[in-house]
């Protein structure tokens, strides 16, 4: 099997390159040699965080398993504008069957390879915030409870947006999806906790949980590294922002990751057995406001007047959550 | 080896036999025998290597399966009724990837009401997923035929249910012979993927098909399964040379040659039907029995042969499509198109009713009398029918239906016969 050359241009770049690093501290993206697990061409949106966060993920399993690794896909956008019959993107063994049952399949896969004496063999299911939290939530609970021996990562944009931007149950309070339109006396998705699986992956009591953003991917490559070397059932939760469903210029979307994390609304943490061994702190604390005023889909907070009321119960969230993981010194 | 026990374990030995190397099942009544068996033999080691893997759901178990065939490994699960319905997606899957899974149907009844009892209601609904259908007759043919299904799905690479009727077979102690490991192994070769999950050799599996070319795609699924056609009688031919004994093929005939009505079956009534023919053919009555082993893909060609010189047709159902009538019986007007035989349906046995020797022979006189209707169901009330049926026109609030029935049935004091 011969790789498709990198042809990214980011090699060497402070932005991923980590040219300032140590040569032993930068990571397989330095180089030009790196792994390449999704090509070049692929027909995701501009600034896709998903594509971003996936390509990273997959590239720092690929340095990790050198290679040795199968990918189990939810249907979804990294299927979809991955997979178009007949190309692909991929240049890992990869495989998609349905919306809601990659972890299973993916538990299929590592049975197989146990049978198979092949234990090298990596298995690592992915999907979006839908078919992780929503329809292969159950399917995912199963496999954390039997502790199979796959790595879940879940790219988190927080609606379907593969399906026209519908809300999920990782849509966070007052966001305007085509289901929860910005009209009436509370625009947007009602209030509530959502479903914010890192946790209830934690209840699990499995060997590793982590979360991450593209605003990170040094971060995220380590934890994808980290959880490689791990056996067991393992999850990460990445929180990738869409362009389109979020209202935002293509530009901003690791801005926005950033913001999401700064603002303490996405913490970025780590979790073995069910507790919480380490927890990144925020560098330059920021209201809410700088992240939500950002996105279309929160329009509404700020036009026609301000909405201090909705926007305080957002900021009470993030402040509950800076609490919860001590994010701030 | 000659043993006396039930269709369950048997059919649990014969795909021990058949070294699967994943297993996958969530229970539901009356497949669970199977996979306790089955489980045992893993823990214990008889089958060795394999993972047994306890799931969540069908809808897991399948994909499951999905997930280990895709990844090289032998994969055999087991459902019934609601649970083969719950996994309908991945059934559909399964085939559409071409991933040769073996899945025992313990046939059941699908609810509402919630029916626990043997019917063929679930494989008949999943009957144009791709898959291909194997009916068993007894305890025996169900064991036979899980030898032939791994072969068979291996060669097309296409996933096959053998279907065996729940409770009837699965819960029945019958004598069966089981084969020895070393003649399975001499009919049945190691699992060869035709695509595999390889990191060695990587390739994109389930790639999303859009309008140029699905249709092509659909097309060559078709043509794969059709293949079956011809491939089915030739490993029950090899199963017989290998074996001794006769089992499954396309159809099965038995007195249908020159008679003038013809039965037509599938699963364990065949058994029921074969006694009630032989007393009317004692009788001088030119009756035969077609059993249809292989219904997906239909055997069309095969059954026009067999029944081009039949006067007439009854085909006993265990399944209904409501608002249509018998699913069987329309595969078979297909098959005799032209032909002008008379078809007729009698759909028998729905929820686990009895299909007695008594009602049957009641049915085969009327029918050699020329007096069958074209749809008919066997042992119904219909006074109890029409008892619910007048009570709804009369009280606009009429309780859930099945309620109602047996309160009605009750109230009569009738007997079912």
């Amino acid at each position: 099997m011969s790789f498709q050359p990198v042809r990214f241009y980011q090699t060497g770049t402070y932005t991923v390159g980590n040219r300032l690093l140590d040569e032993a501290q930068r990571t397989v993206q330095a180089t030009v040699a790196r792994a390449n697990s999704l090509t070049s061409g692929h027909r995701a949106c501009q600034g896709c965080g998903e594509a971003l966060g996936a390509r990273y993920a997959m590239d720092a399993a690929m340095h990790a398993t050198d290679r040795q690794m199968v990918v189990v896909n939810a249907t979804g956008c990294l299927e979809v504008f991955s997979t178009p019959y007949p190309e692909t993107s991929w240049q890992v063994p990869w495989m998609h069957s349905l919306f809601g049952n990659a972890p299973a399949v993916a538990t299929g896969v590592a049975a197989a390879l146990r049978v198979k004496g092949r234990r090298n063999v990596r298995v690592i299911a992915q999907g979006g915030d839908g078919g992780t939290t929503d329809i292969g939530f159950g399917c995912l609970s199963g496999m954390f409870e039997r502790n199979d021996d796959v790595l879940y990562i879940c790219y988190d944009n927080e609606a379907y947006m593969n399906t026209g931007v519908q809300r999920s149950s990782a849509t966070p309070a007052a966001a305007r999806t085509a289901t929860t339109p910005a009209m009436g006396p509370a625009p947007g998705n009602e209030f509530g906790q959502g479903k914010f699986l890192p946790e209830i992956a934690m209840a699990h009591r499995i060997p590793y949980v982590a979360t991450a953003s593209v605003a990170d991917l040094r971060d995220l490559e380590a934890k994808v590294e980290e959880a490689t070397h791990l056996r067991g059932a393992r999850y990460i939760h990445v929180l990738v922002p869409c362009p389109l469903g979020w209202g935002a210029a293509s530009s901003d979307t690791i801005r926005l990751a950033r913001l999401a994390t700064e603002s303490g609304l996405f913490p970025i943490f780590e979790a073995r057995f069910g507790d919480v061994s380490e927890a990144r702190p925020i560098r330059r604390p920021v209201p809410v406001d700088e992240f939500l005023r950002l996105q279309k889909r929160f329009a509404h907070l700020f036009e026609p007047t301000i909405d201090t009321e909705r926007i305080a119960v957002i900021q009470a969230q993030a402040d509950r959550n800076i609490k919860r993981y001590a994010l701030l010194p | 080896m000659l043993k006396q026990i039930e269709g369950s374990r048997a059919v649990a030995e014969a795909v021990a036999l058949c070294r699967p190397e994943v297993i996958c099942a969530y229970p539901i009544s009356p497949q669970t025998h199977i996979v306790e068996a089955l489980s045992e033999m893993v823990r214990t080691g008889d089958i060795w290597p394999c993972e047994y893997i306890n799931v969540e759901s069908e809808f897991a178990a399948l994909s499951v399966a999905i997930g280990a065939s895709a990844a090289g490994a032998r994969a055999y699960t087991a459902t019934a009724s609601q649970g083969l319905l719950f996994m309908a997606e991945a059934v559909f899957n399964a085939s559409g990837l071409g991933l040769p899974i073996v899945m025992t149907i313990a046939n059941r009844a699908i609810g509402a009401p919630i029916n626990i009892w043997n019917d063929h209601s679930d494989s008949m609904a999943l009957r144009d997923s791709g898959w291909l259908q194997l009916f068993a007759e007894n305890n025996q043919e169900a064991l036979d035929l899980h030898i032939q299904a791994f072969k068979l799905a291996e060669a097309l690479s296409l996933p096959v249910m053998v279907c065996m009727d729940g409770f009837i077979l699965t819960h029945a102690y019958e004598r069966v012979d089981i084969p020895s490991q070393a003649l399975v192994d001499s009919y049945l070769p190691p699992y060869e993927p035709r695509q595999l999950l390889d990191p060695d050799d990587p390739v994109s599996i389930g790639a999303m098909v859009g309008p140029e070319a699905f249709t092509e795609v659909r097309y060559l699924a078709h043509a794969r399964q059709l293949q079956a056609l011809a491939l089915i009688p030739e490993l029950a031919l090899e199963f017989s040379q290998c074996f001794g004994r006769e089992a499954g093929g396309l159809i099965s005939e038995y007195h249908s040659e020159g008679a003038d009505t013809v039965i037509v079956a599938l699963g364990s009534v065949l058994g029921t039907i074969k006694d009630v023919v032989d007393a009317l053919r004692a009788e001088g009555a030119s009756i035969g029995v077609l059993a249809i082993k292989t219904f997906r893909p239909f055997p069309l060609d095969a059954v026009r042969e067999a029944l081009a010189q039949a006067k007439r047709v009854v085909v006993i159902e265990r399944s209904f499509a409501i608002g249509q009538g018998g699913i069987v019986a329309d595969s078979l007007r297909k098959a005799l198109a032209g032909l002008h035989i008379p078809t007729h349906t009698v759909v028998a046995g729905l929820g686990g009713r009895p299909i007695t020797t008594v009602s049957l022979e009641r049915l085969f006189r009327t029918a050699l009398a020329g007096a069958l209707a074209s749809l008919s169901f066997l042992d119904l009330d219909q006074g109890a029918v029409d008892r619910v049926l007048a009570h709804e026109r009369e009280v606009r609030r009429s309780g859930p239906l099945a309620n109602r029935m047996v309160q009605e049935i009750a109230r009569a004091s009738v007997r079912i016969e």
